[in-house]
């Protein structure tokens, strides 16, 4: 964090200095290469964060997050509150009004039925809207008059924050997309491809998983941005050979996501043509405890369900052991270098919403092994633990990943050290993610003992994130096995502090709550041992300025301001 | 030949039929999900309407028939649109990547040009070194020029492009800075000063593929040519006096070319499939890209399209290559 802190000041030291004679498109060319290319420009026909990084470029919402997670308005004159009455005192409403005079690139103005367009748009239930979870909750999206917009919820929305909020929820030009509603939506190539937007820029080419080239946009309402003249986003090849183009060659400016191994990271720092960049959002890559019982002799449909609790794991004091086990300091060096650091939570950021608990972070070899042996796990001929004739085995499944394998790697020696028999598992990424209810490897099928992998939470607000691990979001047969609890956490105090978590309106509050649910899965159960908060490494060159890096918004947030340094 | 030709290309057709009825089962019943690259944070039952909107949850023989009926009707009507400025196809649906929702055709427009030129290229500069390694070693088999164009051979075969691509960025782009690592396909070559920027960013990709394509063309041309050499007609023509010139580049060589031209008529649809490891580490993006990209996101009207077009490919060249045979030699008739 604190390298993230002096970055950002350094970061706003070049920013002050030349903002006052810049002139639009004075600074010619900004090149960014992306090791996963962008595939579409409409966010909300895909959530992948490349693509909208890209649309980001072109396509604005009401409002952002800044660098610090603090809302920022865009198209909106400002952010609506209780307090200046732009929420309902009832929480059921949000109104934006939009800033006075603002135009869509093609010179249109920008109205209130854009953004009322926008909803239908996504709400359509035959469009496959990726981002209609942040349009739940909304019964209606009403233009007042021309510039105004307001938003009604079903009910009291603590968190109003959400449609047309980030890059996630841009406005979208009604003129253009009219005729991609619902059934229509991914047909519409053109409109998903070169969307008119009311960003810094427009697009002027793009190949699909290749290049987008973009122009300023001479609608943009400062009329001093972007500094730029043109940009152009490359897309293919890996971390690597993008951190390289960045920090050896020179050729591009800006590199995303060159989450690469941290002695990778100093050789080319000691290049000195460019620097690393590190975003800490909520990521964590964490081990998640299975509380059911994965054994392939237990009857399909009763399988890794509720029914069978877990024979070993369902002891606190295994599941303690294990966490004590672990030495996460060593993983954050061998695995993430500048780009992690060691956690004990699962919301480990914004500091307003992380508990203090560190107790997981030093190592307690000692302490771990009385635990399994108070717990009966006495050690056994072989070395390996053992308990009323039964083995202490564990099953470990992840992703194929480099990081990964080494983080299994070390825990499996550590473990083992711990008289715990560890096996194994790898498996692709596509299947581990892609919630086939036919395949038996998915993560959410989670027939292992324990899983590794990293998630997050959208935004600052943890609300939905922690109202995961509620009983009923278990995934079993019943619900083809979709569902984001993969522990089968289930804990009726649980419950019913994520329901008062979406009835309380003070912030303070809330925090309060986020902080006990993220304890209660966490310290006080050990349903999750979190391992590491990682952050998104990203380069650039020394010879670009205005760069932000934002783990609450794109990255590309405030690309209006980036300019060359001279 | 005429009806050599013809009986082959109906053989064809179903031959393809049942390779993309294969491709398909093999693609679908292949694990992972066209969502496995959306975050997490996305609920599940909005995935599902992603599916449902992708049309991914249609039964597999639905979408196979589906796909059928939009490769060789649909698709062909719209060429044939593009060229004559009809409206024969319509509005009816493309074959649309799942990834994109751009028609699969159009990015293989997009992409079938890098292709073409940046490997195409390196596999005529690895057939234009290669001809003259492999028939001067045979010529002087056990030379010192031949012990080296062994080892030559040896290198280009062993090294995978990984490594030795990434050795080229390293000496010629990091260290030396003479080219670029990352191919810019936006280029347009208009003037001379363009011309050169093509030649630089296509440099360090030519090298490493034209480095494997050669190895291997070098070691058939000189056992081809060592075959020929020690025939009775090579010793007939020395013996009437020719010039050794005429001897090895008129005799010997036609002679030798015959399995050579084969196995490089062999190698072409290779071309334009792409070298999906070159390709992807020096930022080509071209079909070879495209076909990995798409398998990674199970992006499978993607898949399964390029994996036919590649099939087709190898079927159509498979024939040049018999048909050119006969054409070589003489002593070859079909009929």
């Amino acid at each position: 964090m604190k390298l993230k802190t002096a970055l950002l000041g350094a970061a706003a030291a070049f920013a002050l200095a030349p903002a006052a004679y810049a002139e639009r498109g004075a600074d010619g060319e900004v090149k960014l290469t992306f090791p996963q290319a962008v595939s579409i420009m409409n966010p909300y026909l895909s959530s992948g964060t490349k693509d909208v990084n890209g649309s980001a470029f072109v396509l604005e919402p009401m409002a952002g997050f800044d660098a610090e997670g603090n809302l920022i308005p865009k198209l909106a004159v400002e952010i609506p509150t209780l307090d200046n009455g732009g929420v309902a005192e009832d929480l059921t409403s949000i109104t934006w009004k939009l800033k006075p005079g603002l135009l869509w690139s093609d010179g249109s103005p920008v109205t209130a039925e854009d953004a009322v367009f926008t909803a239908a748009y996504c709400m359509d239930p035959a469009g496959g809207c990726a981002q209609a979870s942040k349009f739940d909750g909304v019964a209606s999206v009403e233009a007042v008059d021309a510039t105004t917009v307001k938003v009604t919820f079903s009910g009291p929305k603590p968190n109003p924050y959400t449609a047309f909020v980030g890059s996630l929820s841009p406005v979208i030009q009604k003129a253009q997309f009219t005729p991609c509603l619902g059934a229509a939506a991914p047909t519409c190539t053109d409109a998903n491809s070169m969307p008119i937007g009311t960003g810094p820029f427009t697009v002027t080419s793009f190949t699909v998983n290749d290049t987008v080239t973009f122009a300023a946009n001479a609608s943009y309402r400062d009329p001093a941005k972007p500094a730029f003249a043109t940009a152009v986003i490359k897309g293919g090849g890996d971390a690597e050979s993008s951190a390289r183009a960045v920090m050896e060659t020179g050729e591009f400016d800006y590199a995303w996501n060159t989450q690469i191994p941290p002695d990778s990271q100093n050789a080319m720092a000691a290049a000195g043509k460019g620097q690393f960049v590190v975003a800490f959002g909520t990521l964590v890559e964490r081990i998640e405890m299975n509380m059911t019982d994965p054994s392939p002799d237990l009857p399909d449909g009763e399988r890794a369900t509720a029914k069978h609790p877990h024979p070993v794991l369902s002891d606190i004091r295994v599941r303690t052991a294990l966490s004590k086990a672990i030495d996460r300091q060593i993983l954050v060096e061998v695995g993430y270098g500048a780009g992690g650091s060691p956690t004990c939570n699962i919301v480990p950021a914004p500091a307003a919403w992380a508990s203090d608990n560190t107790g997981c972070i030093a190592q307690d070899m000692p302490g771990a092994m009385a635990l399994l042996d108070e717990a009966g796990w006495m050690a056994g001929a072989d070395g390996i633990r053992e308990k009323d004739g039964k083995k202490l085995s564990i099953l470990y499944q992840t992703t194929v990943n480099p990081v990964r394998q080494d983080f299994q790697a070390l825990i499996k020696d550590w473990w083992t050290e711990l008289g715990v028999e560890v096996e194994l598992k790898a498996i692709d990424p596509s299947v581990f993610f892609g919630g086939d209810a036919g395949s038996p490897d998915t993560f959410q099928k989670f027939y292992a003992d324990v899983e590794m992998y990293a998630n997050n939470s959208d935004g600052t607000d943890p609300e939905t994130y922690l109202s995961q691990y509620q009983c009923k979001n278990a995934p079993s047969p019943d619900n083809q096995w979709q569902g984001e609890n993969m522990n089968r956490y289930c804990d009726p105090a649980y419950d019913a502090m994520v329901v008062e978590f979406s009835q309380t309106r003070d912030i303070a509050e809330r925090q309060t709550i986020a902080k006990k649910l993220n304890d209660m899965v966490t310290k006080d159960s050990m349903t999750v041992i979190p391992l590491v908060h990682r952050g998104t490494l990203s380069a650039h060159s020394n010879a670009l300025g205005g760069v932000q890096i934002n783990a609450w918004d794109v990255e590309m947030w405030n690309i209006a301001d980036w300019f060359r340094v001279k | 030949m005429l009806t050599f030709t013809l009986r082959r290309l109906l053989i064809s057709i179903p031959t393809l039929l049942f390779i993309s009825l294969v491709i398909f089962l093999l693609v679908d019943l292949a694990p992972g999900s066209p969502l496995s690259e959306i975050p997490l944070t996305v609920p599940p039952d909005v995935r599902q309407k992603m599916m449902e909107a992708l049309g991914a949850d249609q039964p597999v023989f639905v979408r196979y028939v589906l796909w059928l009926r939009q490769f060789f009707i649909v698709e062909p009507l719209y060429m044939l649109d593009g060229w004559f400025g009809t409206n024969m196809a319509g509005d009816q649906q493309r074959i649309l990547s799942w990834q994109s929702r751009v028609p699969v055709f159009t990015i293989i427009g997009q992409r079938i040009p890098q292709t073409l030129t940046v490997i195409g290229t390196a596999y005529l500069v690895g057939v234009l070194i290669a001809l003259p390694i492999g028939i001067y070693s045979a010529y002087r088999q056990y030379s010192l020029f031949d012990q080296f164009g062994t080892l030559f051979a040896m290198i280009g075969f062993s090294v995978p492009t990984f490594f030795s691509g990434t050795l080229f960025i390293i000496i010629f782009a990091v260290w030396l800075g003479w080219f670029p690592t990352k191919y810019n396909t936006q280029l347009q070559v208009v003037d001379w000063d363009t011309f050169l920027l093509q030649l630089r960013q296509m440099a360090l990709p030519v090298m490493t593929l034209g480095l494997a394509n050669a190895a291997a063309i070098s070691r058939y041309m000189r056992s081809s040519m060592l075959d020929n050499m020690t025939q009775d007609y090579v010793r007939t023509a020395r013996a009437k006096g020719m010039t050794e010139q005429t001897v090895v580049l008129k005799h010997v060589l036609r002679n030798s070319m015959i399995p050579v031209v084969t196995v490089i008529a062999l190698g072409i649809p290779s071309i334009f499939g792409g070298a999906i490891i070159t390709e992807n580490l020096f930022g080509v993006n071209g079909i070879g890209a495209a076909l990995i990209g798409a398998i990674n996101a199970s992006d499978l009207p993607m898949v399964q399209t390029l994996a036919f077009i590649f099939a087709a490919l190898i079927v159509l060249f498979n024939l040049i290559a018999d048909v050119l045979y006969g054409l070589l030699d003489p002593r070859i008739r079909y009929d």
